[in-house]
């Protein structure tokens, strides 16, 4: 185990290892999605409440849970560059800003979208959307700074700073449904006890949070292939690979 | 359940879909992004490579 860690360091072992990971994600991913569609949108039934707007559900919650997970994920890369000096690190914690940019948007838009047949607003100043959009301008300050900086490493350096910093906004969008009163709903899957949500509709959600999940993990690391061939355009092994690709 | 009620979502349609719709365009776009800054990198790299081994 500890070889393998050790190994992972190398940038020319890491990209091989994740080329030969990338196709088996793509192809459990797509399993995953398939199955997570078919009950969501087929076997799950119509909510008493929303009637089938709800279904956009399938994907606003699954894209918000990972909204908070890749930031945490992108922060704690960021902190292990700074202290280990780890470069791996440092190409994971870049590599995951514009992913988790996208989910966020994501997460926002098709909120949006809900909130229009629900609410009957596009959208509405309340905690819970608020830090939410709050997220999407650290990610795009993350971005901004990393493209800002001509060395990578300090680059890098500068932006896990940021990232450490704007975690304080991660459990203030998590529990911003509690501590203020919103219109956005409270949380019906992780509050304590037996969720509040029918079996029929509470599958078709966790499938699709795995899936995003694994879809994540195989974008990340065909980012982080990119990041480590420009990093270490000059050494031999990269000439060898663009020689015979 | 027939397919034409699947896709009417109980009068949601607009709402439901351009969701789906979006989030397939961002997936995508997810995908496609590293696919493509992977090959101008390694046409980059080529012609460097070219053009040292033209000067040595």
């Amino acid at each position: 185990m500890l070889r393998f860690f050790h190994q992972l360091g190398s940038p020319k072992y890491f990209y091989h290892i994740a080329g030969r990971w990338i196709p088996w994600l793509a192809g459990i991913f797509i399993l995953l999605v398939l199955a997570g569609l078919y009950q969501g949108m087929v076997v799950a039934p119509t909510d008493y409440q929303q009637g089938d707007s709800y279904r956009i559900m399938f994907i606003h919650v699954p894209s918000a849970w990972m909204s908070l997970f890749i930031y945490v994920v992108m922060a704690g890369a960021g902190a292990i560059g700074l202290i280990w000096h780890m470069k791996l690190a440092e190409v994971i914690a870049i590599s995951s800003a514009p992913i988790g940019a996208s989910f966020t948007f994501l997460a926002l838009v098709t909120g949006s979208i809900w909130g229009k047949p629900m609410w009957g607003a596009w959208w509405v100043w309340d905690a819970r959307l608020t830090s939410e959009l709050i997220l999407l301008f650290l990610y795009l300050g993350v971005m901004a700074l990393y493209s800002a900086v001509e060395d990578k490493r300090t680059a890098a350096r500068a932006t896990a700073i940021l990232a450490i910093v704007g975690v304080v906004n991660i459990p203030i969008i998590h529990y911003s449904v509690e501590w203020w009163n919103t219109l956005h709903q409270g949380p019906t899957v992780t509050k304590f006890g037996a969720p509040s949500i029918d079996l029929r509709m509470l599958i078709p959600l966790l499938i699709m949070a795995v899936a995003f999940k694994l879809f994540y993990l195989l974008v990340v690391l065909m980012r982080a292939r990119v990041e480590v061939l420009q990093r270490e355009r000059n050494a031999q092994w990269v000439r060898e690979l663009v020689d015979a690709p | 359940m027939s397919l034409q009620e699947f896709f009417h979502m109980g009068g949601y349609a607009v709402y439901v879909w351009s969701s789906y719709a979006i989030a397939l365009v961002i997936l995508v776009a997810n995908v496609v992004a590293p696919i493509l800054q992977r090959r101008k990198l390694f046409s980059q790299l080529a012609r460097r490579q070219r053009r040292e081994r033209r000067e040595s």
